[in-house]
């Protein structure tokens, strides 16, 4: 018996001494600190708008999305209030959906900012607090999720979903033409498809192929992560045994859609991305994957948005236009990232 | 006292009721074996022991039937016999991971349990391997760190549901949430790519033709095969699973059996998040999404009984390749995931009516005719 409990205690003093030496080893794993979170920032000039003027409290509520694109979102957001001295930035997180976000816009509504900038779960459901807030006299400005009621915001900073999808059918169709490619198999893979903006995507995508006779022969949807995005992508490529072009909606789900492409030795067509990471556009840049080209849809809109909620607080307007007050609609174009100008866009990588 | 009279009773039930009854009440399930034996005047697939068989072979008729469908709808692509080998492996590389988690998910729930938390366990295991910190260890830092977070979070989940005395379904919840939760802290919300060629090659290498992922899936699949039904370990889930007052008083340590069962989830878990992030040569909070809705629906129409006590792992293995295969039918149809996931929601309850009604019905059916025959 005593044998059997000195065993047994040696056991347990083997499997504690494992789990805690386990468990040291594994907290030491959490950091990724040489990671670089640099953010797109627009550094404050001297002169004119960048005076520090009135102070400026701003409330920022942002889902709190587990993808890149949203996190940084919010990191530029929050780097560009720092660069000035007259904001103070009062952020909320705005939890996992719409019901979630309104109560955390209350709270903040009692913290009684100057103007709110806001990336709505769904523009729709929370039109109803642009609304309010904006009756009880604070500007919204409201982050690419658009309102439906124009008296709900102040001010609308968008991407332009559409174009994306033309620009990036339109860089296909020019490549495909140049090649001299008759009835080009292009294939698509898409973010999540509940989304109005993956609509507005293919819409645009399609639409512009159609004005040159091309179509789409196979599209899957994927949910905007790496895992999806490869699953998606294998199966896609199971589809179609030869390829000429294909639309990857965003570069997140494209590393996945890379890895798949790399693991089914396929080569033939070239890539184009969606959105912009820095991933990406350093691919474009080594011209070593079958990725040849992004279209942007840049995180960097919440910096403009940071900066244009700080003069509509302070009364003031853009000082290259004429107008005395901020314009009430901004849609960021969508610009086509190729290996000739990626150098360019490398500081507005995510 | 009035628990043993139940137990004593219930098993006297199921010892005594005949072969071709439908297992119904879990007890009897526990008495399996008892009942194989009574049974012994019918041939083995007419009684209780062909049952896992018979089930199976339902599931291998879908499965023919899809890819029978597939042939027809391509058959563009089907003509060519490299391209049908190469579709067999990529359903089999897209069955890989979720079948990995559904082997644990299995014993989870044929020991009376549930296991929800295993997509976040991936998720969370996933991205504690591929940070910068672990990179920088190699891949046996990477592998090291997986199987570990795995284990652990299953072991965390093993003991509240044990000891702690919750009911499975809400602690295995609340570790949904939080390992969710815990892996976007550490990831930051950030895609984490991984660097390291071992790891990723995984997913692009083969051995004799057949990818690194299959071989996995195949090893964890013979692994559980053998743990369930060769050894003590595997007959106790059962009997914990079937009637856990009866497996108590047959001596056996039915809280510490509980845990074991966790812990080997949590570890799948921790094997499945090493073969995603070589898939997707990165990882991140959101991956293996609904993964746990997967491996349950996988398990259920490999005819695992949701309230514990029976279920197969060669049945769970053909329920994720029906998945697999389902979706690589709409896929090379180029038909909207829509409509793939109706479907899906279809066969699963078309796979469990057809088990429950048809073969029940149809042995009983059979049995009789012999009866009457002789």
């Amino acid at each position: 018996m005593t044998q059997h409990s000195r065993d047994l205690s040696r056991r347990r003093l083997l499997f504690g001494g494992a789990a805690v030496g386990a468990g040291v080893l594994l907290a030491g794993c959490t950091s990724n600190e040489e990671q670089p979170t640099e953010a797109q920032t627009k550094a404050a000039a001297t002169g004119g708008n960048a005076e520090p003027g009135k102070r400026v409290v701003i409330g920022f509520s942002a889902p709190a999305a587990d993808h890149g694109w949203i996190a940084a979102i919010t990191n530029n957001a929050k780097a560009q209030a720092a660069a000035y001295s007259d904001v103070e930035f009062k952020a909320v997180e705005a939890g996992a959906d719409a019901a979630a976000q309104r109560a955390a816009l209350s709270t903040l509504i009692s913290q009684k900012p100057d103007v709110i900038v806001l990336l709505p779960h769904d523009g729709k459901e929370l039109n109803a607090f642009g609304l309010e807030a904006m009756q009880a006299g604070i500007p919204v400005v409201n982050l690419d999720r658009a309102f439906p009621d124009a008296k709900a915001y102040r001010l609308q900073i968008k991407g332009d979903n559409y174009g994306m999808g033309v620009a990036a059918a339109t860089y296909i169709i020019a490549q495909l033409k140049a090649k001299n490619v008759a009835n080009p198999v292009i294939g698509e893979i898409a973010g999540m498809d509940e989304l109005e903006l993956t609509q507005e995507r293919s819409k645009g995508f399609a639409d512009t192929l159609a004005q040159a006779g091309f179509k789409v022969q196979n599209r899957r949807a994927a949910r905007f992560t790496a895992d999806s995005g490869q699953q998606e992508a294998a199966q896609l490529l199971q589809a179609l045994p030869k390829i000429d072009a294909l639309w990857n909606h965003d570069d997140d789900q494209g590393i996945g859609v890379q890895a798949a492409i790399k693991q089914a030795n396929r080569s033939e067509f070239f890539m184009v991305g969606g959105a912009g990471s820095k991933k990406a556009i350093e691919d474009i840049q080594a011209d070593n994957t079958v990725l040849k080209a992004t279209v942007t849809y840049s995180p960097s809109m919440a910096s403009s948005a940071i900066s244009l909620a700080r003069l509509i607080g302070q009364g003031k307007g853009m000082s290259d236009l004429v107008e005395l007050q901020v314009p009430k609609e901004i849609i960021l174009a969508s610009e086509t990232i190729t290996k000739e100008n990626a150098s360019n866009y490398l500081k507005l990588g995510f | 006292m009035s628990d043993v009279k139940d137990t004593s009773t219930a098993a006297e039930r199921g010892a005594a009721l005949p072969a071709q009854s439908p297992p119904v009440d879990p007890a009897e399930t526990a008495a399996a074996g008892e009942k194989a034996a009574a049974g012994g005047r019918l041939s083995w697939w007419h009684g209780d022991a062909g049952e896992g068989a018979r089930r199976n072979l339902a599931l291998i008729g879908v499965l023919v039937a899809l890819i029978v469908i597939g042939a027809l709808t391509r058959s563009d692509l089907y003509s060519n016999p490299d391209w049908v080998w190469d579709n067999v492996l990529s359903i089999l590389k897209l069955a890989s991971v979720v079948g990995v988690v559904t082997v644990g998910m299995t014993f989870v729930i044929i020991g009376g349990g549930i296991d929800l938390s295993v997509g976040a366990i991936v998720a969370l295991a996933g991205v504690w391997c591929t940070t910068v910190a672990t990179q920088s260890y190699g891949a046996g830092g990477m592998i090291f760190s997986a199987l570990t977070v795995g284990l652990a979070v299953g072991l965390v989940n093993g003991l509240l549901i044990s000891y702690g005395r919750l009911v499975p379904f809400i602690a295995t919840l609340a570790m949904l949430v939080a390992a969710r939760g815990l892996a976007a802290e550490i990831s930051d919300k950030q895609t984490q790519v991984s660097d390291n060629n071992f790891i990723n090659g995984l997913a692009s290498n083969s051995l004799l033709g057949v990818p690194l992922l299959v071989y996995i899936l195949a090893a964890v699949v013979a692994a559980g095969w053998v743990l369930l039904n060769r050894t003590t370990f595997g007959r106790r889930t059962v009997a914990v699973g079937g009637n856990p007052e009866a497996a108590r008083l047959a001596g056996i340590n039915v809280k510490r059996h509980t845990l074991l069962l966790y812990a080997l989830s949590g570890l799948c878990c921790g094997i499945a998040a090493i073969m995603l992030t070589a898939q997707a040569n990165s990882a991140q909070a959101a991956m293996a999404n609904l993964y746990e809705l997967d491996a349950i629906a996988a398990a259920i129409i490999g005819g695992t009984l949701l309230s514990g006590g029976r279920g197969t792992i060669i049945g769970s293995l053909l329920g994720v390749v029906i998945f697999a295969t389902i979706t690589n039918l709409f896929a090379i149809n180029g038909l909207s995931t829509e409509a793939q996931n109706m479907v899906k929601g279809g066969i699963i309850v078309a796979a469990v009516l057809v088990q429950q009604v048809q073969f029940r019905s149809l042995t009983q059916f059979l049995n009789r005719n012999r009866l009457t025959t002789t």
